[in-house]
Formats: structure tokens, sequence, C-alpha cells
């Protein structure tokens, strides 16, 4: 019964756009030609483009307005404490930072070199048909959900990590940076491999021609000339690595210790991402533990927007002085 | 830019000497709604829709509904006469009519379990309960097949926050709900109502290739807080001592915690070391027990494999070393034992009532199979 109504409604309705839109155009003015339907599209497509921005805007100040009231609710000095016990309102974010950054940073000292290297020798080293393999499987380990790498970490490398390096625990940052080192390489490969291939040919001839080996021409004229792509490159690996949750969870051990020593590589730690997907579930709507969580949530969104800033900027920089990386 | 449009359309609508009093009628309607961003329009129209709409077959209760969906209908009837607004009420009714459905769809699953003749009842909370809410859940919708339960774990303290919220019926919690849980509930109209169906002991649990067989509460406290850090110090080999523990929202947390750790002290401040692992799940747990001889935890007597190696546990110095059982918890000579909950959002009416009381009769014999301690 509804159906025919609205139906017959729709139908003319998209008449009459339809013959306004002839009219204008039979019409005479061709200064303010534009059909009326046309106007309608290109604001609607104006529209969705810009909302995009307004999400990742909504997001931050839904962010700022559930995290913020944490600076008031807390002081500083607990804040800023060494120990994060929730539960009993100690809500130290010291150790969750630290452990964030250190799992991250090791992860990149793991996968900067496979990475840089996986990269000079699909571009430079490796013949086409190697080349034609590398680089879909490349591009596949990316697919490879973080959960599934999880399990694999639990069950396979953190005993793995224990018995051979004779550890307390193998779920420490080690397993947890190399875990993340492994989902960070497919970003490093392909923006490294990217950067390297836009190295000049005539950098490569001249090289060759003043008598250098493959092995000098790559190592002293084309990863230099590609350095900035390659930052570009690590910092993204970075983004990727400090944003990733579950297998970070399975693996590091969630111990909201302060990982101060270098010993600390082989402890557990406690990343920002784990405290907020651990935690988020149980805690009351509009707690202080709540305002704790989102909290670390805009910390972590800085932290990243930094990053990817730095990112673009060495994107930016290289495109300015024209297209040399 | 809005003002541009506005004066094309006028001047178009006069030098068209073909154009139809209707199409124009539509046209200026339509160019005021996007002079004015659409929302005035949207408005009229939409109180123009409800007239419309009151010849449909659509109930009274999903009319009443819109309002509380924020769907269509500000109350205001000025849709002025004529056929200028046309289009717009094509638009607003297209909109309003798919959000009406939703509207009522929504309204009658709410109603369902609402009243005692729920079709599904939805059951969450802990998980340690998790196993034994399933078998009861399986048992019973085989015994009557009219009734669907649907179980999920996430741990206490989210079951809480779910009846909390009102999207659960049934609340499964390792833990006594706390007062400013049930003051929340209260807020939003659900008082929650208790019941004990089971008993549950907290096991303490080592690697099998562990040689220490037994600890006083005392020694376990002291593990955990740090105090105890190598194997040698209890009884064992000179290993160091990683801790385990659940998650800070597992209700086996707060009550390991409580009882183990602080030794039932309320005015204790004892906390986990930091140095202690928390693992997101039972099976985090276990499969770390499995494999490493260093590794110390503690789980719900229903999770522990055959592959880990419970230890007897005094409750001081010269008491009796008991290991965990359902005969050694029911006759309370177990230290670390506990009842198990389930909360109803309100006094249980109808199937909810029938299952509940099925549970803590017939449901029981289901209890001891998944390695709790029936009533």
């Amino acid at each position: 019964m509804a159906r025919p109504l609205w139906q017959s409604w729709a139908l003319s309705l998209y008449d009459k756009i339809l013959q306004r839109s002839l009219n204008r155009r039979g019409g005479s003015s061709e200064a303010n030609g534009k059909p009326w339907a046309e106007f309608f599209i290109e604001s609607s497509i104006r529209v969705l483009g810009f909302s995009t921005i307004g999400f990742v805007l909504l997001i931050f100040f839904f962010l700022l307005k559930e995290g913020l009231p944490i600076l008031w609710e807390v002081s500083p000095g607990n804040l800023f404490s060494t120990r994060w016990y929730p539960t009993f309102d100690i809500f130290g974010t010291l150790p969750l930072i630290l452990g964030s950054a250190y799992v991250t940073i090791a992860a990149i000292a793991i996968a900067l070199p496979l990475g840089v290297t996986t990269a000079i020798f699909v571009r430079e080293v490796a013949p086409d048909w190697t080349r034609e393999i590398l680089k879909p499987l490349i591009e596949v380990l990316a697919g490879i959900p973080s959960v599934v790498l999880g399990f694999f970490g639990m069950h396979v490398i953190a005993p793995m990590v224990r018995s051979t390096l004779n550890v307390p625990t193998g779920l420490s940052a080690f397993t947890g940076a190399v875990l993340l080192a492994y989902m960070s390489l497919p970003t490093i490969i392909s923006v490294a491999e990217d950067a390297l291939d836009s190295v000049p040919k005539s950098y490569r001839d001249a090289a060759l021609a003043m008598g250098a080996t493959s092995w000098q021409t790559i190592w002293r004229v084309i990863v230099p000339a590609a350095r900035s792509g390659i930052a570009t490159a690590v910092m993204l690996g970075m983004g990727r690595a400090i944003g990733e949750t579950m297998a970070v969870m399975m693996v590091t051990g969630n111990a909201g210790r302060m990982p101060l020593s270098l010993g600390s590589l082989f402890m557990p730690v406690r990343t920002m991402t784990a405290t907020v997907a651990a935690e988020m579930g149980e805690v009351a709507n509009g707690s202080v533990h709540y305002h704790a969580l989102f909290g670390i949530g805009i910390i972590l969104f800085i932290l990243t927007f930094i990053i990817n800033i730095a990112a673009a900027g060495a994107i930016f920089r290289k495109r300015h002085k024209g297209g040399l990386r | 830019m809005a003002g541009r449009r506005k004066g094309t359309m006028s001047t178009k609508g006069e030098d068209g000497p073909n154009n139809l009093l209707a199409a124009r009628g539509a046209q200026r309607g339509l160019t005021k709604g996007l002079d004015r961003r659409g929302f005035p329009t949207f408005r009229e129209g939409a109180g123009g829709a409800r007239t419309d709409l009151e010849g449909r077959p659509l109930s009274g209760a999903s009319r009443s509904f819109s309002g509380e969906c924020g769907c269509a209908g500000s109350g205001r009837m000025s849709m002025s006469p004529g056929r200028r607004y046309i289009a717009a009420i094509c638009v607003v009714l297209l909109f309003s009519a798919g959000v009406l459905t939703g509207c009522s769809v929504k309204k009658a699953e709410t109603e369902d379990r609402l009243d005692g003749h729920a079709k599904t009842i939805e059951n969450k909370g802990s998980d340690t309960l998790v196993n034994l809410a399933l078998a009861w859940a399986e048992a019973y919708m085989q015994a009557h097949p009219v009734v669907r339960i649907s179980v999920t774990g996430g741990g206490s303290g989210t079951g809480i926050a779910a009846m909390i919220n009102g999207t659960v019926a049934i609340v499964n919690a390792s833990r006594e709900m706390k007062a400013e849980e049930i003051n929340a509930a209260k807020a939003n109209g659900i008082g929650p109502v208790e019941f004990v169906v089971a008993y549950d002991a907290i096991a303490v649990v080592v690697s099998p290739s562990n040689p220490v067989q037994r600890l006083t509460i005392q020694q376990v406290s002291d593990i955990y807080t740090g105090a105890i850090r190598n194997w040698m110090e209890v009884g064992g080999e000179n290993r160091p001592i990683v801790m385990l523990s659940r998650e800070s929202n597992s209700g086996t947390y707060v009550y390991f915690l409580e009882n183990v750790i602080r030794m039932g002290n309320s005015r204790s401040k004892l906390l986990f070391s930091p140095d202690t692992l928390l693992m997101p799940s039972s099976e985090g747990i276990s499969s770390e027990i499995r494999q490493n001889p260093n590794a110390i935890g503690y789980d719900g007597l229903g999770y522990v494999t055959a592959d880990q190696k419970v230890l007897a546990v005094a409750r001081n110095q010269n008491g009796p070393f008991v290991v965990p059982s359902a005969q050694t918890v029911k006759d309370g000579s177990y230290p670390i034992a506990r009842p198990l909950y389930m909360y109803t959002a309100g006094q249980p009416a109808g199937q909810i009532k029938n299952y509940i009381d099925w549970i803590l009769d017939g449901g029981q014999t289901l209890v001891a199979k998944l390695g709790f301690v029936p009533l």
C-alpha cells in the first residue's frame, strides 16, 4: 500500500528534475547555464568529499571531549607516575607511553635493515622474474590479519624466544617487536622500493661509467639519493607499528612496568593500544578510568599524527626540490 | 553561492514561458530548501508527511515511537496549500518511510525482550561462568525449544555494564555487583536481582615440570607482590618466577587480589607487582603455563586443563594443604573458593524465571561436569 504511494511521488520528483534541466538547457542564458541536476550532483560530491575531513575532525573532538577531563580529574603527579592500576585509581601513563615507544623503536630497529635490504634486492639486484614473484608476495604479507600473527607469536615465537634466549618468559617486548617488525615490513619495503625506483637512471649510469662496482653504486649513490624516501618509509612503518593492537596484546605480556634498561627488551611491557583494548570493554561510561583511556587515545592520536606529518613533510620537501629523492 | 542560485532560478522562471505552474512550484520549494541548507524545508515537509502517513497501515505504536527515534515529526503542520512542497515531501517521505519501518521493528524487539515471553534471553558476563552458562543454555533449549538463549562472555564487568545499559536480561558474574554498579543500574530503571548459581574455586597453577607442590596463601601473595622472586625461596628450582594474571576486567582478578594477595584484609593496600603479566584470556594463561617452567598462574578451577599442575594451598604454615576439588570446595576446606552469581534485570518473570528456577534445580547436575561445585 505504502510503496506505490511514495514511488509515484519519487517518479514525479524525478520527472520534474528532468524537466527543469531540459528547460534550462533549452533556455537562453548560457552564462548561468549549469543544469539543476548537475548542480545537485556537484554539491553532493563536494559535501561527501569534505565529509572525510569532517569525520577526522569529529573523531578528534570526540577524543578531546572524552579524554581531556582526565587532566582535572586526576592530579598530574598521578597521571605521570610510574604505575598503572586503574582499578585502584592509579593512572600513571608513563609505563604505557614508554612501553609503546620501546616496542615501536625496537620493531623499527629490526624492520629497517630487513626492509631496506629487501627493497634494494627487489629493485636493484633481483632479475625481473624474481621481482614479479616477490612483489605480490610482499603485498600479501600486509593482508595477514594481526590476530593470526598474534596467535602465531603466542604459540610459536614466544616459547622459542624463551628457550633460545634463556629469558624468564617469551611474552616480552622483544617478541612484540619481532611481530611488529614483520607487520611493518610490507609498508617499509614498498615505500622504500618506490623511493629507489625514482632515483634517475642517469645516477646509476654515471656511477657505473665512473668505474664503480654495482655494490658501490647501490650503497654510495642510489641509497643516499633515496634517503628521504627511505625515511618516509620508516615513518610510515612506525605509524603502522605504534597503532597495532591485537598482536601486541597477545605477545607482550602486558605488564605495566617501566622499560628503562636495555634488558627490558626481554621483559614484558604494556603498550597504550593494548591497555585501551583490554580495558575499554569493562569500563563504566563517563568514569575517571573511561576518561583516562580516552586520554591515552589522545596521546596515541597525537603521536601517530606527528609521525604521519613527518612522513608527509619528507614527501613534500622532496616534491618541492623537484622530484629527486 | 545560495543567493546566486536563487537569482538564477527566478530569472529562469520569468524567462521560460513554457513553465508549468506545478514545476515552478516544485522548483521554488526546493530552492528554498537548498537556501536554508535543507532543514526548514525538511521540517515543514515532515509535518506534511505525517499527515499523509495517517492513512497507511502503520500502527499507532510506531508513529508515537517516531519522536523517540528522532525521525520525522516536529509537530508543525504548516504545509502551505498548493503544490510548492510536493517535491520536498517526496524526499522526506522516502526517508521517513524507511526510518519509521526501522523504528517499528526495533520497538517490536524491545517489547519482546521486556515482557516475560522473551524469544531470546540475552545472557552475558563472566568468562569463568561462560562454559557453564553455555551448557545450561544448550540443555535448557533442548528441553524447551521455544526459548532461545544467547550466551556471551567478556568478563563480569562487561556483562554488568551491558545490563546497566539495558541490553542483557541475565548477567553472569564471578563477583558481587559493586554498590556503584547497582546504583547505576537503578538510575537506568533496572533493579538487579542476585542468584547464587554455583561455587567456584580458584586454582593456583604451575607448569607440570615445576617440582613445587604446595604453597601457603602468604607465599602466593608474596610471589604476586614481588617479595618472592625465585622459585628457590618456596622450595623449587633456581628459576625466576613469572607471574601471570587475568586482565583487570576479569572478576577473577578482583577476587584474587582481595582474597589472596590482600588475604581478605580490606585495609591492605597491596597490589599486583608491576611485573605481573596480564593475560587477555584464560587461554593465554594456560598456553604460557603449559610451556614455561618459570610461570605461576591462577584461574577458575573449571578452566584448568590436564597439562597444568594444580598446587595445594593452605591458609597458613600449619594449616592443611588442600588441592581444590568439588569435595574440598563444598566442605570449605579449600581456602580460595567463591560463589558465582547470576543477576537478572529486575525480578525475573516468565521464561527468565523458569530458566533461573531450572538452573537452581535441574541445572545443578551440569555444574560438577564442568569442574565447578554445585550448590
